[in-house]
C-alpha cells in the first residue's frame, strides 16, 4: 500500500541534506567543506560520503586554524582525513596575524574567533573556492534562523540579510557573478537533538571532547573554560579538576565546558533532551552583543 | 546525570515524523504570541533564550517580556519592531518534530508567504475573533490553496476578547466556508483559541466547553500526513551522475537524485527523458547497502542495466507513466522582485534539476488576491502580484501539473543580469 511509504524525521533530514550536497557538486566548480572538527562539520562530511558513494567526495576540507585549538580536535581531524582519503587545506589565523592582516585582540577576553573571517576569505580567494559548505543550523542562533540553504556572498564575502534570494520548494539558485561565492548549509533544518540522534543512529565517531572526562577548568563570567596556555587567568581565577564535556567545539578560548557525566551517545541524547539551555549558551563569542552573530556573519564569518 | 543506558528508548528518539507548517496572519493577529505559546508550552524555549530576551526587553524599556524578540532575529527587525524575512523555528514533542516557517505579516507579504508555503504540509491561518474574516484572510487562504498546502487550520484567535462566545466562532466558520468553497482546499479545520491565555493551544480550554474538537497542538501531533506526497507517479530528476573513477567500479554510472514522486523498484522498466530510451533498474544504491525500492522523498542512486546517455536535468520515469512534455506551458506566477516582469521578458528557468531559458509570451490575467477577481489586459507583473502567464522554453520540459506533484510541477525564474530569483511558478 502506498500509505506505508514514509520516512522518519532523521531519514527525511538526511535525504534533504544529501540532495543539497549533490546540488552543490552539480552547480559549483570548486566547493569546499568548512571543517572545524566539531560535530556539525563531521556530520556534514559523513553526509557527503553518503551522497557520492562509492565515489570520493568531490569537496576539499578547509579548516580555519585559530592556533587556539583543542589538540584532541586536531588529532581527530587528521585521523578522519587519513582514514577516508580526504583532501585538507588549513588556513591559519597565526599566519594572518604574522602577515599583519589582522590584529590580535588584547586583554583577558581576547579571542581569535572573529579573526577567523580574514584567513577564511583569503583561503576562499586563493584556492578559488566558489562555494563553502558549512555545518551551521538555523536552530543555533536567531540570525542563523534567517539563513538560506544557498546563501549568496558578494565579492567582499559579505552576507546581506535584508536582501536574500527567496528559496522555494527544493529549487536552489546558485548562480553568481565572478568573484562572488556561496555558503551552503546542508543541515540547516537539523536541531542539536537531530544531530545527536543521527550520530547515534549512524554510529559516527566523535572527538572525545564531547564525552564526559576529567579536565582542569576555571570559571569566568559563569562560563567554565578549559585551562589552556592561550588564556591569561586573572588573579582570582583558579583552575580545578572537574568532570565535564563540551556541547560545542570551537576556539578553546571561547568554548565553555558543561558539568556532565554523559559518557555515551545515549547519555548525551538524554542530557540534550533534559537540557534547559541552548548549546550556544556556552559560547562567549555569541554573548558579546545581541547581534554578535549577525555582525560577524555579515562580515563573512561562517 | 546517571547512566541510564538500559532505559534508553531508541525508538522514541529515532522514529518520529516531521511536520512542516507555516503561519499566516495579519499584523496584530497574535502570530508571534501563538508561536511563542507553542514553543513555551512545549518547553522548547531555553533559559538562556528567555534571559536574552528579558534583558533585551528591559533595555528597550518594555514592561513585559516581548516574545516577538524570540522570533525577530535581525538587528533591523528588532529596531523597527517588524519581521522582515521568513524565519525557521524548530520544536518537538514526544510525538512529532515540527519545522515552522514563520512569515512576516505585512512587508513583502506574498513573496514571503509563498516561500514559507512551498515546503509546508500545513498552514495555520489566524483570524481575529473580533474582526472576523477580512481581506487578508482571503489572501492567505488563496495563497495556501495556490501552493497546494494539504492541510489548513483556521485558528480563531482572541476568543477571550469576545467572551468565549460560541456564536461568534460559528459565524466565522460559516463565513470562511462560504468563500473557501471557491478555493482548492482539501482539508480545513477550525479551532477557537486564545494565544495569550493558552486556551486550546496546548491545553484544552475551560472557558469554551462548547468546543468538542482537538487543541491546536493535538491536531499538529496527530493529523495524517502520510498521503501528502505523490506515491503514484514515479519521477527521478537526475541531479548528478556518480562515476567513481576507481578500478573496482570501472563501468559504474550511478544516477543520483531525490525521488520526486512515486516508487521505483529493482527490475522496473524505466524510461529516460528526453532520450526516450528504456532500460531496467539493476540496483538502487546507498552507502548503507542496496535497496529493493525507493520512494519519495528518498535520495538514492539508480543503476540501470543498459548504458544509455543520461545526465543532469534528465528525468527517469516508469515506462508506462510518463509526465507531460512541452516547450509551451501555462504557469501561475508569483512575482518576487522590485523590477516588474514585462511581457516578452526573458529569464532563466529552473525546473527540478533542469535549467533553460524562457520567454513570457502572454499575461493572461493578474489576480486581485483580495477579491479573487481576474484583471485582464495587463502588460506587466509587479512585486507581490500573482498572475497566469504563458511561457515558452528553449528546450522541452518534463513536468506534471502542480496539483499532481509539487516537485515536478514547480519552477523558479532567475534574472540573467542580477542572478536573483525573481519568480515562483506553479504549472497549471
Amino acid at each position: 500500500m502506498a500509505l506505508d511509504y514514509h520516512l522518519n524525521h532523521l531519514r527525511e533530514l538526511e535525504s534533504e541534506s544529501i540532495y543539497v550536497l549533490r546540488e552543490v557538486a552539480a552547480q559549483f566548480e570548486n566547493p569546499c567543506i568548512l571543517f572545524s572538527g566539531g560535530k556539525d562539520s563531521i556530520v556534514v562530511t559523513h553526509l557527503a560520503m553518503k551522497a557520492f558513494y562509492p565515489a570520493n567526495i568531490p569537496f576539499t576540507l578547509l579548516h580555519v586554524d585559530t592556533g587556539h585549538n583543542f589538540q584532541e580536535a586536531l588529532d581527530f581531524r587528521d585521523q578522519l582525513v587519513e582514514k577516508n582519503g580526504l583532501k585538507l587545506i588549513v588556513a591559519s589565523v597565526q599566519e594572518a596575524i604574522d602577515k599583519g592582516l589582522v590584529r590580535e585582540e588584547k586583554g583577558y577576553n581576547a579571542s581569535r574567533n572573529a579573526l577567523q573571517t580574514v584567513p577564511l576569505l583569503e583561503a576562499i580567494e586563493k584556492n578559488k573556492f566558489d562555494c563553502a559548505i558549512g555545518g551551521a543550523r538555523r536552530d543555533e542562533e536567531k540570525a542563523r534562523a534567517k539563513e538560506r540553504f544557498f546563501s549568496h556572498r558578494d565579492e567582499f564575502g559579505q552576507w546581506d540579510p535584508k536582501n536574500q534570494r527567496p528559496e522555494l520548494w527544493n529549487i536552489f539558485n546558485g548562480r553568481k557573478h565572478i568573484g562572488e561565492h556561496f555558503r551552503v548549509f546542508p543541515i540547516s533544518n537539523w536541531t542539536e537533538m537531530d544531530v545527536w540522534q543521527y550520530i547515534y543512529q549512524e554510529q559516527i565517531e566523535m572527538p572525545n571532547l564531547y564525552f564526559s572526562h576529567k579536565r582542569m577548568v576555571f570559571e569566568r563570567d559563569g562560563v567554565w573554560y578549559s585551562d589552556n596556555p592561550y588564556m591569561q587567568k586573572k588573579p582570582n581565577e583558579v583552575a580545578e579538576e572537574k568532570v565535564v564535556r563540551f556541547r560545542t567545539i570551537g576556539d578553546i578560548s571561547c568554548t565553555g565546558a558543561v558539568f556532565s557525566e554523559a559518557s555515551t551517545l545515549e547519555d548525551i541524547i538524554q542530557e540534550v533532551a533534559a537540557s534547559r539551555t541552548t548549546e550556544r549558551g556556552t559560547r562567549a563569542d555569541d554573548k558579546r552583543s545581541e547581534a554578535a552573530m549577525e555582525d560577524r556573519k555579515k562580515a563573512g564569518y561562517f | 546525570m546517571t547512566t541510564t543506558q538500559e532505559n534508553f528508548d531508541s525508538k522514541a528518539y529515532l522514529d518520529m515524523e516531521l511536520l512542516r507548517f507555516t503561519t499566516a496572519g495579519s499584523v496584530d493577529d497574535g502570530k508571534s504570541t501563538l508561536i511563542g505559546r507553542l514553543l513555551y508550552d512545549s518547553k522548547s524555549i531555553f533559559e538562556d533564550q528567555i534571559e536574552a530576551i528579558e534583558s533585551a526587553s528591559e533595555k528597550r524599556g518594555e514592561e513585559y517580556v516581548n516574545l516577538a524578540l524570540l522570533t525577530d532575529g535581525l538587528r533591523a527587525e528588532r529596531e523597527q519592531g517588524i519581521t522582515i524575512d521568513v524565519a525557521y523555528r524548530y520544536f518537538s514533542t514526544p510525538k512529532r518534530k515540527f519545522i515552522i516557517a514563520d512569515t512576516p505579516g505585512h512587508i513583502q507579504y506574498t513573496r514571503n508567504m509563498v516561500t514559507g508555503a512551498s515546503t509546508a504540509n500545513l498552514a495555520i491561518i489566524l483570524v481575529d475573533a473580533r474582526k472576523g474574516i477580512i481581506e487578508q484572510t482571503f489572501r492567505h487562504s488563496y495563497i495556501a490553496s495556490l501552493l497546494q498546502i494539504p492541510h489548513i487550520v483556521v485558528c480563531v484567535n482572541k476568543m477571550d476578547l469576545v467572551d468565549w462566545d460560541e456564536a461568534t466562532f460559528d459565524k466565522i466558520v460559516s463565513d470562511y466556508k462560504a468563500f473557501a468553497s471557491k478555493l482548492d482546499i482539501k482539508d480545513v479545520t477550525f479551532i477557537p483559541i486564545s494565544a495569550l491565555t493558552g486556551d486550546n493551544v496546548v491545553e484544552r480550554s475551560k472557558n469554551m466547553t462548547w468546543y468538542n474538537g482537538s487543541t491546536l497542538l493535538y491536531l499538529l501531533e496527530n493529523i495524517h500526513i502520510g498521503s501528502d506526497l505523490n506515491h503514484i507517479d514515479a519521477r527521478l530528476p537526475v541531479q548528478y551522475v556518480i562515476r567513481p573513477m576507481k578500478n573496482e567500479y570501472h563501468d559504474y554510472r550511478g544516477y543520483a537524485g531525490r525521488v520526486a514522486g512515486g516508487v521505483f523498484r529493482v527490475g522496473d522498466i524505466v524510461k529516460a527523458l528526453p532520450s526516450g530510451f528504456t532500460s531496467k533498474i539493476k540496483a538502487i544504491k546507498t552507502m548503507d547497502g542496496d535497496l529493493d525500492e525507493a520512494f519519495t522523498p528518498q535520495s538514492v542512486t539508480l543503476l540501470l542495466e543498459d548504458e544509455i546517455d543520461i545526465s543532469r536535468g534528465d528525468m527517469i520515469v516508469r515506462e508506462n507513466n510518463v509526465p507531460q512534455t512541452g516547450q509551451e506551458l501555462d504557469v501561475m506566477l508569483c512575482w518576487m522582485n522590485e523590477k516588474p516582469m514585462p511581457l516578452r521578458g526573458k529569464y532563466i528557468l529552473r525546473h527540478t534539476s533542469k535549467e533553460c531559458k524562457t520567454i513570457i509570451t502572454e499575461i493572461k490575467y493578474v489576480l486581485d488576491t483580495n477579491t479573487l477577481t481576474r484583471v485582464e489586459g495587463q502588460t506587466e507583473l509587479k512585486l507581490n502580484e500573482i498572475g497566469r502567464v504563458s511561457i515558452k522554453t528553449t528546450v522541452p520540459l518534463f513536468f506534471d501539473s502542480y496539483r499532481k506533484n509539487r516537485q515536478t510541477g514547480s519552477i523558479i525564474l532567475v534574472d540573467e543580469a542580477t542572478n536573483e530569483t525573481v519568480a515562483a511558478g506553479m504549472i497549471v
